[in-house]
C-alpha cells in the first residue's frame, strides 16, 4: 500500500538465488580491493540503466538508512 | 617576465583634494577589473554617469580569468567591445578529456550553428581589462577613472552613501547615491561592512602558471585525470593568445605553496608535460580554492557583484563569466532606479536572480572540484571506475567531470517573469531565459544576428504587425515585410515564432513574458512587472 516506486517486495521470480550465487562468484579471487571496485562498477552501471531520478533516491535512501554511524 | 607591458594609467588629481565641494555620483564603482569596467560602461549607456576607483595604474598582471563564454562575449557585444575582444581571442568549443595516456570522451560545446559567438574565446584577463578601459573611454562625460585611488572605508545613510580613498597627493570623501563593489576576493567593501562569505573551501592545491611557448596544440580544452607527466593528480591545458598557454596542475592537499611557486620546483613539472620544446614561465600562482559566496548582494546602498559577492573554483569558468553576468543583471535595473522608471524592488531582484546564479555556479564548481579530489578511499573508487567505464560505456564518459563549463542560468520563476500558462508557444525561450541568438537579416539586406538588434532596452519582439506596443519598449518586427527578415527561419524556430506570438524582452535580453494574441494591457501589466512596479497575482 505505498506509491513507492522502489519495489521491495520479491521482483525475481524463481532466479533469486541464482543470481545471488552469481553475485558471489563475481567476487572469487578478488581482493577486497578489487571486490570494492567491481560493485562500484556495477553500481554506477545500474544507476545508469534504472535511470529514475525518483527511484534511484528511495534507493541510495534506503541504503543508507542501514548504516550504522 | 610577463610579455605583456600594460598601458600606465595616470593619476588625475581630484578637486576635492583642492578644496572644492565634491561631487555627489550616481554611481561609485571601486574595482577596475573586468566587473567594474563592464559596469561603468553598461551604466554609461543607460545615461548614468558613475566612477571607477582603482588603487593600481596598470590592468591586472598574471593572466588569471581567461576563458569567456558566449554569454560573457554577447554581452560584450552589447557593451561595444565584443568584436575586439574575438578577434584578439582564441575560439575553441572542444574539451578533450584524457584518463592516463588514453583519451576518454571530447565534448562540443556549441554543437549547433546560427550563432554570431563562439562557445568559448581564451583571453587574458590583461586585453579584457585594457579593451574594457578603451571603451569606457568612449564616454568621457559619463565615466572617470580615478587610478591610483585605494578605498579605505565605505558607508551609507538614509540619504546617500561614501567612499574614504586614499591617494598619493592625499586623501578625500566621494559621495553616490550607490556604491559597486567590484573589488575582487579581497574586497575591501566587504570588510568594510563587516560582511563574510558562507559556503566551503577546498584543501586541495593546485599550481597555476601561464607559459610561453611555440607549440601545436590545438584550441581546445584538454584535460587529464592521472596523467603520465604528472603522476597521480589532475592537469589542465588551455591555448591563449600570444603564445600563451594555461597549464593547471593539481599538487594534494599537503602541498607547501611557498615551497610549490619556487620556479625550480615548477620548471621540472611544466618540462614533464610539454617536453623538450622550449618554454618560458609567464607567471605563476598556487591556488586552494573556495565555492562562497555572500548571504545577500545587496546591501542598501552598496551592491557587490563578481569575486566580491561569490568565489568558485576555476574548472567550468565561472568566476569571470559569473561576474559579467551580474553585470548584465544589475545595471538595467540601477539605472532605472536612479531615473525614476522603475521601483527599488528591482534591485532586490538583482540579489535574488544573481544569489540564484552564483549558486548554481558554486554547485557546479564544487562538483567538479570534489570529483577532481576525492576525500575519502570511497570516493576515489567511484571517481576512478567511472573513469575506467569511460572508455567503453558511453554512459560514464558524461559522468566524468573536469568543470561543467559555464552557461548562462535561466531566471524562470522569479518576481519580474510573467508566467507562461495559456500561450501555448513550444519552444525553450520561456520567461526567465536568455535569449537564443539567430541570424537575421535586416531591411536595407544586411546580414546580421538578432542579439545585436535587440540592444539594451525593453523589446517586444513580434512576428505580425498587429500589436500596439506600450511606451517604454521598443517593437522588433521578425518577417518578411517586418524589421527584420529570418532567412533560415531560426528565429521562428529557437522561439516558436508564428503570428499573433509576442515576446517581451528585457534590456538583459532575458525573456520577460510571451504571449499569443495578448492585448496591450497584457503587454503593459508584462512590462509593469518586469520594472519591479507590481508584485500583485501573475
Amino acid at each position: 500500500m505505498t506509491d513507492s516506486p522502489l519495489k521491495t517486495d520479491w521482483n525475481l521470480g524463481t532466479d533469486g538465488d541464482d543470481l545471488y550465487a552469481l553475485l558471489m562468484a563475481a567476487h572469487e579471487g578478488l581482493s577486497d580491493e578489487e571486490s570494492a571496485r567491481l560493485n562500484v562498477r556495477l553500481v554506477l552501471l545500474l544507476m545508469n540503466h534504472i535511470g529514475d531520478r525518483a527511484l534511484l533516491e528511495e534507493a541510495i535512501t534506503a541504503a543508507r538508512r542501514e548504516a550504522k554511524i | 617576465m610577463p610579455r605583456y607591458r600594460s598601458p600606465v594609467f595616470p593619476f588625475v588629481r581630484p578637486p576635492e583634494l583642492d578644496g572644492r565641494p565634491g561631487r555627489r555620483w550616481p554611481v561609485a564603482i571601486v574595482g577596475a577589473g573586468p566587473v567594474g569596467l563592464a559596469a561603468a560602461i553598461d551604466l554609461a549607456l543607460h545615461g548614468i554617469a558613475s566612477v571607477v576607483i582603482d588603487e593600481s595604474n596598470v590592468v591586472s598582471t598574471g593572466s588569471r580569468a581567461i576563458c569567456w563564454s558566449k554569454r560573457t562575449l554577447e554581452i560584450f557585444d552589447r557593451l561595444g567591445v565584443g568584436d575586439r575582444m574575438v578577434a584578439k581571442g582564441v575560439t575553441w568549443k572542444v574539451g578533450r578529456l584524457f584518463h592516463r595516456d588514453r583519451e576518454v570522451y571530447a565534448f562540443d560545446l556549441l554543437p549547433e550553428p546560427g550563432h554570431k559567438r563562439p562557445a568559448f574565446i581564451n583571453l587574458q584577463q590583461y586585453y579584457v581589462e585594457e579593451y574594457l578601459i578603451d571603451r569606457a573611454r568612449d564616454f568621457p562625460d559619463l565615466i572617470e577613472l580615478s587610478f591610483m585611488s585605494r578605498v579605505t572605508s565605505v558607508g551609507q545613510n538614509g540619504d546617500h552613501a561614501w567612499v574614504d580613498i586614499e591617494t598619493p597627493e592625499g586623501g578625500y570623501r566621494l559621495a553616490a547615491d550607490y556604491v559597486l563593489a567590484c573589488d575582487g576576493v579581497r574586497s575591501t567593501v566587504r570588510r568594510s561592512l563587516g560582511l563574510d562569505f558562507i559556503g566551503r573551501v577546498f584543501e586541495e592545491r593546485f599550481l597555476i602558471t601561464d607559459v610561453e611557448m611555440a607549440a601545436e596544440f590545438p584550441s581546445e580544452r584538454w584535460f587529464w585525470f592521472e596523467p603520465p607527466f604528472h603522476d597521480g593528480q589532475s592537469a589542465l591545458l588551455h591555448k591563449q593568445p600570444d603564445n600563451i598557454y594555461r597549464i593547471d596542475l593539481q599538487l594534494g592537499p599537503g602541498a607547501d605553496p611557498e615551497e610549490e611557486r619556487r620556479p625550480e620546483r615548477v620548471i621540472p613539472r611544466i618540462r614533464a608535460m610539454v617536453g623538450e620544446r622550449p618554454f618560458e614561465v609567464d607567471w605563476i600562482s598556487v591556488y586552494s580554492f573556495q565555492c562562497r559566496r555572500l548571504e545577500r548582494f545587496v546591501h542598501g546602498r552598496v551592491i557587490f557583484a563578481g569575486d566580491s559577492a561569490h568565489i568558485v573554483s576555476p574548472f567550468g569558468a565561472r568566476g569571470g563569466n559569473g561576474g559579467i553576468q551580474d553585470v548584465d543583471n544589475l545595471c538595467w535595473k540601477l539605472a532605472a532606479v536612479l531615473k525614476g522608471e522603475g521601483s527599488p524592488f528591482l534591485l532586490e531582484t538583482y540579489n535574488l536572480e544573481r544569489v540564484h546564479g552564483a549558486d548554481e555556479n558554486i554547485l557546479n564548481s564544487a562538483r567538479a572540484t570534489s570529483f577532481m579530489t576525492p576525500k575519502s578511499r570511497m570516493e576515489r573508487l567511484f571517481r576512478d571506475e567511472v573513469l575506467a567505464l569511460a572508455g567503453t560505456h558511453a554512459f560514464a564518459r558524461q559522468l566524468v567531470n573536469s568543470g561543467r563549463l559555464s552557461r548562462p542560468c535561466s531566471l524562470a520563476g522569479f518576481p519580474l517573469g510573467t508566467t507562461d500558462e495559456r500561450s501555448g508557444i513550444n519552444a525553450a525561450m520561456v520567461p526567465g531565459a536568455p535569449c537564443l541568438d539567430a541570424p537575421v537579416r535586416s531591411a536595407s539586406g544586411k546580414d546580421g544576428w538578432l542579439l545585436d538588434h535587440l540592444g539594451s532596452t525593453f523589446v517586444a519582439m513580434t512576428f505580425d504587425d498587429r500589436l500596439s506596443v506600450p511606451f517604454g519598449v521598443r517593437r522588433l518586427t521578425i518577417g518578411a515585410s517586418g524589421d527584420l527578415e529570418d532567412p533560415q527561419g531560426m528565429v521562428a524556430t529557437r522561439y516558436g515564432g508564428a503570428p499573433g506570438v509576442v515576446y517581451l524582452i528585457r534590456p538583459d535580453q532575458h525573456v520577460a513574458a510571451r504571449f499569443r494574441d495578448p492585448t496591450p494591457e497584457d503587454v503593459t501589466r508584462a512590462l509593469d512587472r518586469a520594472k519591479g512596479n507590481s508584485t500583485h497575482d501573475r
